[in-house]
Order: C-alpha cells, then sequence, then structure tokens
C-alpha cells in the first residue's frame, strides 16, 4: 500500500483572503515577523498499489483532473509508504 | 465520561461500584432499572437506561409542568410527541414545525454545535413527511464586548449559515439578543417550518410484525456518545474536555436524506420513519417499537460503521448525524433500497419488528442486549421538583425603576444609543449570511417583525416568528413567559397572519434549584395561558435545562416559535412605511414600565423591578383589529412595539424605505418614559389619510385605545412631545448608528 | 421549445429555475437528473444553483464530471443556449465552457442581498430584452463568486464583449472587473452568480430577472422562426 501525499495551495498570482486574514491575526497576536500565510488543502490518498512509478503517474492526473484547479491552484505531492 | 475501551465492565461491577453514576444515573435510578429488569443491567444496557431516562430524551423533570400547557385545537392534527407538530392550513395542507436547543454543544464548537442543530431540526421535519420550507433561529449571547462571545457569535452564525444554504432552505428569520447572562452559556435555538399534504403524514411508528427496520445515512462512528446526557448537565470547566461528544454536520448528506425520503413517501412502501437524533439508534429504536406497542430485535452486524471494533454500547448510543430510522413494509424492502441508492445513500436491513416488546440487541451473533421497550421510552422516573420563590423576586417589588434614572437632556441622542444596542441594531451582518432566499418563496426577508414565506400554487402564505425576552421572564416568569407568546403572536399579526400554534424551546437553569423551577413553573403557566387567550395551543417542542456557567444559571428563556396563516397573499403587510403622507396610528396604551427594558438597561446598567403588565384580552383585541384592518386593505405598515418602545419602534418603520416622519405625541408620561417604555399590547400602523377616521372608528368600536400621533414623510425624524420638539434628526445619522452597532463590535 | 433544468446530488436552487421557466416563459420544462446521457429533447439547458456534490473539494468541481455534463457540452457546441447560475456558472467554469475559476469571497463570507448589476453586453441570447448599460437588481446569494482570471483571459473577454453583467456600486465579492456574469464568444453559454430565477416577481423585491427569461425565449422564437422561413 502506498500513500499520496497532495497539497493543494492558491497560485501565488491569485490574492489568498483567507491568508490575508490570518497573517493579520497573527500581527494582532504579536507574531510581527510573518511576511506571509498561504493556505491550502492537504489530502491523504490511500492507494491499493505498490508501484510507485505508477502511482505518481496516477495522481498527477487525479490532481490535473479534479483535486486541483489549475486556473487558480498549484499543486504537488509526495508518495510514500501506506 | 468513562473510558470507552473494549474491555466493558461486568453487571456486578456496574452495580459494586456504582459506574452508572459515570453515566449520569443516581442511585435510586439504577433501582429502578433493577426492578424492572428483574436483574443487574449489563454495561449495554445500563447505557441504553442512561441515555433514555436522560432529562434530554425523558422529560423526567418537566413532564408534569408541561402537562399544563394547551396541546389542542380544531386545527391541531399533530401535538407534541412526534418529530415535529402539524396544523392544518386548509385545502387538504398542513404546516409542520418544530423549535430545538442545541446550546450545549454550541457553548463547546460553535460552528458545528449550531450546524448540527439545524440538521437536527430539519430532520424532525422532514422525518414526518413534510418538505421544509424554512429555518429560524433563536440566538443568545454575551456582551460582544467580550472577545470569546465575538467568537461564539460569529462561529454560531457561520455553523447556522454553513447547513441552511448547503441544504438549500431559507433562513428567513429569529432573533439575536444579547446580555451578560448568557455568556458562558449561549442559546441556539433552531426552527424549521415545513409543509406536507394531509395524507402524507408520517409517524414514528414500528408497526406490522416481522416488517423489516432500515437503517439509511451516514455511517455510524463513535461521536457524539452521551451527547443527550451532556445536554443535561452544566456546563463547567471540565466541559471543554468533553469536546469529542460535538458532532460534525454534514449538510449534503442530509440533502441527499431529505430528497430521498420525500421520495420514499410518495411509494408507501413504509409505516414509519423516524429520526436518530439525540441518544440515536436506541432513542429512534425504543420509540418506534414502543408507541407502536411492539418490539424489535436489531443485528448490529448490519449497521453501517465508520469506525472499526465499535461495541454495542458505542452504535446504539451514538450520535452521528444524518442517519434516520425507517420502518418498511415486509417484502418491499428491495424498492425501498433502491430509492437510497439512487440519491448516493448507503441503507441496510438492520432488524425486524418483533411481537415481544423487547428491544433485542445481537451483535457478532450473541444478545447483548434485551430489555422491554417501555421501560426505555415510558417508564423514565418522573419527578415533581421543589419549587420555590427566589429571593429576587421578592426584592424586586419594591424597585421603582423610574425613580433611579434622570430624564436624559438630549433624548436624541438617547435614541441613538437605544438603536446602537446590540440587541435593537440591524442584524443585517449575520442574515446576509444566511440564503434566506433559496427556493424563492420568501415575501418578507429577515428584518421585520415576522418573515413570510408563500404557498406556492395558492393565495395562502405563512407568517414565522421567534420571540422571547429574558429580561422579562427573570423578573417576572409568569408574565415574561405570557409576553413571549403574546409578542410572537403579535409580530405574526403584524405581517397580516392569523397565529396558529406555537412551538417552544425552554431554555431554563438547572432544575435541581428550586428558584429556577419556581421560573420554569410560573413561566409554563404564563405561557398556558396566553396561549388560551390567543388561540395558539403548545404543538410540540423542547426542554432544555441546565443552562448554567459557574453556578449561575441564565435568566429563563422560554423562547417561542409561532407560526400564522395568512389567508390573501394580498394581506402580506411589513414594518415599514410605504410613502409621505401617510398617517401614524398608536394603537394600545403607554404606561411608566421600564422594568426589564433596553433603556433601564442603558441607563443603569442592571434590569429590576417588575416586567411590563399583560391584559390578555387587551392583547387579543389590538391582534384583532390590526388583523381585521389588515384584511380590509386599510393598512399600509404595521409594526410591534417592543425592545426599545415607541421611539425605537417609530426609527425602525422609517428605516426600511428611507422615510421620515413628525410625531406628536400628548401625554402625561415623562418625555423619555413615553418614549422608551416597554408597555405591552402596542402596535404601530400607517395608513393612507382617507383611511385614518375608519381604522380610529373600528379601533373604537373594538374597545382598543388608538391615537393618530403624526404623519411620514421627509427625510427628519421630529418627535414633540406636548408641543415641545425632543427629537430633530436626519434619519441618515440614526440609520447609521443602527446600522453600523453590529458590524463595529465584530470589527 | 422544452427547457432542461439540471439536477445534480446537492442542487438546491432548482425548484425556483423550474418555476420561473412556468411563470415567465410558459413554455414545458422538465427537471432532469444528473445521470441522463441523452439532452436531445431540450432546447435550453439551465444549471441551477445550489452546492452541487456539497461542493465539498471546490465549487462545481465534482459536478463537472457528471454524465449529463458530456451532453450539456455537446449542446453548447450544437449552439443550443446554456445558463449556469451560482453553482450552475461553477460548474461551466469546472467544465471550461467558460473561461476563469472562482475564488472565496473577497469578505470570506457568504452573502445574500440584493445587489445592482450593470447589463454590459446587450446583444446576446440572454440579454436581449435588457437595455445596454441598464442598472438592474438581482439578488446574490453565495460564499464563492470572486471571479478570477488571468490578464490574458480577461484582456480576450474584453475585447469580445463577452462581460455581460457586472456589479454596480459596491463589488460584493472582490471580483476581477466587478465580474458578475460572461458568456462564450459564440455567446450561448451564459454563466453568471447573481439569480435572476429569483427576482421574477414584484413580491421578490424586484423582477428584474423576468427579462432574462423572456430575451431567452425571444432569441429561440427568432432563431426558429429563421428556421422554418429558411
Amino acid at each position: 500500500m502506498l500513500k499520496a501525499i497532495v497539497y493543494v495551495t492558491l497560485r501565488e498570482s491569485v490574492l489568498d483572503p483567507q491568508g490575508s486574514a490570518v497573517k493579520g491575526a497573527l500581527h494582532t497576536l504579536g507574531f510581527a515577523e510573518v511576511a506571509d500565510v498561504r493556505i491550502g488543502k492537504y489530502m491523504e490518498v490511500a492507494l491499493e498499489t505498490d508501484d510507485r512509478e505508477q502511482a505518481v503517474e496516477r495522481v498527477r492526473e487525479m490532481a490535473e483532473k479534479l483535486l486541483a484547479n489549475t486556473v487558480i491552484e498549484d499543486y504537488r505531492f509526495e508518495i510514500v509508504e501506506g | 465520561m468513562p473510558q470507552l475501551t473494549h474491555k466493558e465492565p461486568t453487571a456486578e461491577q456496574i452495580a459494586d461500584q456504582k459506574l452508572y453514576r459515570e453515566l449520569g444515573m443516581t442511585d435510586e435510578e439504577f433501582q429502578r432499572v433493577l426492578d424492572l429488569l428483574g436483574r443487574q443491567p449489563n454495561w449495554t444496557e445500563i447505557g441504553l437506561y442512561s441515555v433514555m431516562w436522560s432529562e434530554h430524551c425523558s422529560y423526567k423533570n418537566s413532564k408534569p409542568v408541561l402537562r399544563r400547557f394547551p396541546t389542542k385545537g380544531e386545527r391541531v392534527l399533530q401535538g407534541p410527541g412526534e418529530g415535529a407538530g402539524i396544523v392544518d392550513i386548509g385545502d387538504n395542507q398542513a404546516v409542520v414545525f418544530k423549535i430545538e436547543s442545541h446550546n450545549h454543544p454550541s457553548a463547546i464548537e460553535p460552528y458545528q454545535g449550531a450546524a448540527t442543530g439545524v440538521g437536527g431540526i430539519i430532520r424532525d421535519v422532514f422525518s414526518m413527511g413534510a418538505r421544509p420550507i424554512a429555518l429560524l433561529n433563536s440566538l443568545r449571547f454575551g456582551e460582544l464586548t467580550n472577545p470569546r462571545v465575538k467568537y461564539l457569535f460569529e462561529h454560531v452564525v457561520e455553523g447556522i449559515a454553513g447547513y441552511g444554504n448547503c441544504i438549500g432552505i431559507p433562513t428567513v428569520g429569529g432573533e439575536v439578543a444579547f446580555d451578560a447572562t448568557y455568556e458562558g452559556n449561549p442559546l441556539v435555538n433552531a426552527m424549521c417550518v415545513g409543509l406536507i399534504d394531509h395524507d402524507k403524514i408520517q409517524k414514528g411508528v414500528a408497526t406490522g410484525i416481522g416488517n423489516p427496520v432500515i437503517y439509511v445515512g451516514a455511517s455510524t462512528g463513535r461521536d457524539g456518545i452521551h451527547g443527550a446526557t451532556f445536554a443535561s448537565e452544566e456546563l463547567n470547566e471540565q466541559s471543554e474536555k468533553k469536546r469529542p461528544a460535538v458532532q460534525v454536520g454534514d449538510p449534503f448528506m442530509e440533502k441527499l436524506l431529505l430528497e430521498a425520503t420525500l421520495e420514499l413517501i410518495e411509494t408507501d412502501a413504509i409505516v414509519g420513519i423516524q429520526d436518530m437524533g439525540a441518544a440515536g439508534l436506541v432513542c429512534s429504536s425504543a420509540e418506534m417499537a414502543s408507541k407502536a406497542g411492539n418490539g424489535i430485535e436489531l443485528d448490529l452486524d448490519q449497521v453501517p460503521q465508520r469506525e472499526a471494533g465499535m461495541s454495542a454500547y458505542e452504535m446504539m448510543l451514538s450520535e452521528s448525524q444524518e442517519r434516520m430510522l425507517v420502518v418498511a413494509k415486509q417484502g418491499r424492502e428491495a424498492e425501498v433500497i433502491s430509492i437510497f441508492d439512487k440519491w448516493g445513500l448507503r441503507s441496510a436491513v438492520i432488524g425486524r419488528v418483533t411481537d415481544d416488546g423487547l428491544l433485542r440487541l445481537v451483535h457478532k451473533g450473541e444478545v447483548v442486549a434485551e430489555v422491554p421497550v417501555d421501560s426505555l421510552a415510558e417508564e423514565a422516573p418522573v419527578y415533581y421538583k421543589p419549587s420555590e420563590v427566589p429571593a429576587y423576586y421578592l426584592e424586586n417589588e419594591q424597585v421603582d425603576p423610574l425613580a433611579v434614572i434622570d430624564e436624559p437632556q438630549d433624548l436624541r441622542q438617547t435614541l441613538k444609543e437605544l438603536l446602537a444596542q446590540p440587541t435593537i441594531a440591524n442584524k443585517q451582518w449575520v442574515y446576509e449570511q444566511y440564503d434566506h432566499i433559496v427556493r424563492a418563496q420568501t415575501a418578507v426577508k429577515p428584518g421585520s417583525d415576522a418573515a413570510v414565506v408563500m404557498i406556492r400554487g395558492t393565495r395562502k402564505a405563512l407568517a414565522m416568528s421567534t420571540d422571547c425576552n429574558g429580561r422579562y421572564v427573570y423578573l417576572d416568569p409568569q408574565v415574561g413567559g405570557a409576553i413571549a407568546v403574546a409578542e410572537a403572536a403579535r409580530n405574526v399579526v403584524c405581517s397580516g397572519a392569523e397565529p396558529l400554534a406555537i412551538t417552544d424551546c425552554l431554555n431554563f437553569g438547572s432544575p435541581d434549584k428550586p428558584g429556577v423551577f419556581w421560573q420554569f413553573e410560573k413561566a409554563v403557566d404564563g405561557m398556558s395561558e396566553a396561549c388560551r387567550v390567543l388561540n395558539t395551543p403548545v404543538i410540540g417542542g423542547n426542554v432544555s435545562f441546565y443552562n448554567e456557567r459557574s453556578g449561575d444559571a441564565i435568566y429563563p428563556t422560554p423562547t417561542v416559535g409561532m407560526v400564522g396563516l395568512i389567508t390573501d397573499t394580498d394581506h402580506i403587510t411589513t414594518q415599514d412605511f410605504k410613502a409621505g403622507g401617510d398617517i401614524v396610528i398608536l394603537l394600545g396604551e403607554t404606561f411608566a414600565e421600564l422594568g426589564g427594558s433596553e433603556y433601564q438597561k442603558l441607563a443603569t446598567g442592571n434590569i429590576a423591578g417588575r416586567p411590563p403588565k399583560l391584559e390578555l384580552q387587551r392583547e387579543a383585541a389590538v391582534q384583532g383589529l390590526v388583523l381585521q384592518a389588515i384584511r380590509q386593505g386599510l393598512v399600509k405598515s404595521a409594526h410591534d412595539l417592543a425592545e426599545g418602545g415607541l421611539g425605537v419602534a417609530i426609527a425602525e418603520s422609517c428605516f426600511g424605505e428611507e422615510i421620515g416622519a413628525t410625531i406628536e405625541l400628548q401625554t402625561e408620561l415623562r418625555a423619555d418614559v413615553a418614549l422608551f417604555s416597554e408597555s405591552q399590547s402596542r402596535i404601530l400602523l400607517s395608513v393612507s389619510p382617507e383611511n385614518a377616521e375608519k381604522v380610529l372608528a373600528m379601533a373604537e368600536q373594538l374597545q382598543v385605545k388608538a391615537a393618530a400621533i403624526g404623519t411620514t414623510g421627509g427625510d427628519r425624524l421630529v418627535v414633540s412631545i406636548n408641543g415641545g420638539e425632543v427629537i430633530n434628526s436626519p434619519l441618515s445619522e440614526l440609520k447609521a448608528a443602527w446600522k453600523d452597532a453590529i458590524p463595529c463590535l465584530i470589527g | 421549445m422544452k427547457v432542461a433544468v439540471i439536477v445534480f446530488p446537492g442542487s438546491n436552487a432548482d425548484l425556483e429555475m423550474f418555476n420561473a421557466v412556468e411563470d415567465i416563459m410558459q413554455v414545458p420544462v422538465e427537471y432532469v437528473w444528473h445521470s441522463e446521457t441523452d439532452l436531445a429533447a431540450y432546447d435550453v439547458i439551465l444549471l441551477p444553483g445550489g452546492f452541487s456534490y456539497g461542493d465539498y473539494l471546490r465549487c462545481g468541481a465534482v459536478a463537472r464530471f457528471s454524465p449529463v455534463m458530456e451532453q450539456v457540452a455537446k449542446a453548447a457546441d450544437a449552439g443550443k443556449l446554456i445558463l449556469g447560475v451560482c453553482n450552475g456558472f461553477q460548474i461551466l467554469l469546472e467544465t471550461g465552457l467558460l473561461p476563469g475559476a472562482m475564488l472565496r469571497n473577497r469578505s470570506l463570507k457568504y452573502r445574500c442581498k440584493m445587489v445592482p448589476l450593470r447589463v454590459e453586453n446587450n446583444q446576446t441570447p440572454f440579454t436581449a430584452d435588457y437595455a445596454e448599460n441598464e442598472i438592474i437588481q438581482i439578488p446574490i446569494a453565495h460564499g464563492e463568486g470572486n471571479y478570477y482570471c488571468d490578464q490574458e483571459t480577461l484582456a480576450r473577454l474584453k475585447a469580445n464583449k463577452q462581460i455581460v453583467f457586472t456589479y454596480e456600486g459596491e463589488n460584493p465579492n472582490g471580483s476581477i472587473e466587478n465580474i458578475a456574469g460572461i458568456c462564450n464568444e459564440r455567446r450561448n453559454v451564459l454563466g453568471m452568480m447573481p439569480h435572476p430565477e429569483r427576482a421574477v416577481h414584484q413580491w421578490m423585491s424586484s423582477d428584474d430577472g423576468k427579462r432574462l427569461f423572456s430575451s431567452i425565449l425571444k432569441t429561440w422564437r427568432e432563431q426558429n422562426g429563421a428556421a422554418i422561413n429558411a
């Protein structure tokens, strides 16, 4: 069994209102060193396969098709032992 | 909380070590179980009793008092006892509604607490076979200056929005009030209104020996175990640690469940259906069997499970959301399951109706519990709690609220400050987050006295409102309880409807305190009397005790949810002035009544004395007059006088269409009292000049005090008292104070 | 003429869409379940608002893969009129029938209110009965209506006059260039966040949405008539 850890974040060029709100809140709480906050999605996808190479390919397809909307989002993922 | 491990205590350990106490049961209650069973219960069985005999499920502390409510009426098709009450509205149609509290879960996890409260009340309504058409919420929080309160407020509103918006039932109204008494224990009371045809009414009964018991909806997890017990205890420092008791809502799942259920009812393949709400599977199965005089056998291995290794105890007590229990006609299982399949819902036959009156649970091939269903559902102990007049009530007899308030120099400023009190201030910040127009039947949106929802294909509409002023109820529970009913009715009448019936959510402190129990009894008495006179029976509701924090009870807050019938949509009326040059008429009488008022709170920082008095016959006369005048087409706007009195009511009627008014009052009262007293049974009308005399004559005939007090028009609010001008303000300035108050406090 | 209102699991503004067609267009209208694989019988396809599949991953992301969406794409190719409102708009974006994507409202709050819209382009089958630059009152009800596209796409939208509605005055969600609704180049697919179907009777506080439905009917009749005459 393998597991894909998928991270989806808004693209750099896209304003992240949630991130801005959290950054503001952190500043209010005294964390002046916070320069930026980006909020994204974290997904764990359990895969019934042991073929890493195939897994990479399939997960990329999943991300492109459904998990991320590449008009506004970037994604990256890693494959780990499930 | 007991550790829910695989190793359960034995029947002997439960008895010897008094482990039932950890489940909230008393020694006497355990003895009662022993007597009923004639043997020692095992861990699963004692778990069943502990939740079924909690106040939340059994009403053991409140039952004797609740019997005082009038529950019958010529239009009542279903009174208390089912998921929701039902009232006939003619043409084979009926309205189904109920209000319920989700206070404790919301105090701990406001978003999910409020969301699941909404989800639960919706299930209560559609499990009757009705199409839910509207939601309302009655919310109470501490003062918005407190950061924790702000957090609770924001997240409760978001939770309500998150659930209601997604499932697609408009949140059309309700109220939000703020007072320090609710600081640690906010009130989240959710009401749902549905429509049904008479022949589609479903009941939660397990009839027909051998009929299959079908589970549908979300899988069962360990969430919410002992939620009902949790609701029946005071909140304290430990409550935060009980967080696992809070469930997570899935409005999408519930939307599917709703559509599938309504489709299922069309098939005639089922005999009974009930929501799995508080106390989950045990409550729904025991109640359905008990109501039918039957038993139920469940094979727990068939229950869809979300987590591995769940015990019988955990499955039976889980309060996982979005689940229903259906009893189908034998042989029609496949038909039922295919409908659920269409909607992508998981369902399973988990048992059968039996003739032995027992709830028998089989897990992994063994009988793990076997107890009479009636002993769970019907034979909970009933307590007659001691009641005692609290000292504060007696002390308040001597208080003259007027004596300690000096007449302000600048009444314009006072009015502005009152308009900015969060309880009175505009709630747009709240209701803009709710989809209040989905289904596109909302004719009167949030912000008026009552919301109005159209009934498509007819000339009819439904008006709905929730009301309760906890300060009045605290100062005099009987009068305050009656006022809650009267005000709700008044709101509904102001929108052009005839009040039909009420549902109530009785939020009180611990019934173990004689002073609190006295408040409870008196409030119920007051409400009952008002319901009788106004002909609005109680068709259902819920009791929420133990609303306390650090030993202090909240103000008693018996929220009333009222529904009224508008017989012709032409009668729909709002509170806003409609045009310049109309005559403003005040119905009812104003007395020096400041006890419990917003003005008293503003001026003294506290409430004291007695609340405004209420004469029910006078109330009925005023309401009758307004309804008659509206039906004759004589009324352009109607607005109930409530918090902030006449001054606030006039300002509010000006705000909607931004039409000013010039008001001239003749009174023996002090100017501030005339403007801000909260005397009851008063309604502000605007009528066109040619109809003013007619309305005044009609009032005289019905012996209702009425006076033309001014005219609408312009962009200022000008008020003179006995010829002297006391307020002269641009409307925009007053409106800004009213509109900006809550956004400013939230920041 | 026959109209389809597509129903996805979680659609919830299908009722008012259906009612608006009945009341304003007065033509046959049917609900069509998302698993349907044949839309040949329908001339106009309406994608209603709601929370398809709970909008749990992204609004419209899962609905886009419903079997019916392939047919919607085919219908769009064939030049049939397709209107997506709110969640329907989001689905059209996810499907790629319209360019761009939807972000959460700038305020991070769901907003339900009547808003003024400017009719930027009345030369579409959906807006023929409006005047250009007319200000109309249509309610919004959404948490993710903050329309976004890159500069290149925006330039194209402008050049082709694909921006059909913009918010007038306050922008309620932070959308780029105040965009409230856009169409495809061919003008037969319109997506918009505001709900015209919730503004078709005076008692709804506005009936400005009526003319969107009457425009559809008018266009269809013109095209249909032209086809017969030819």
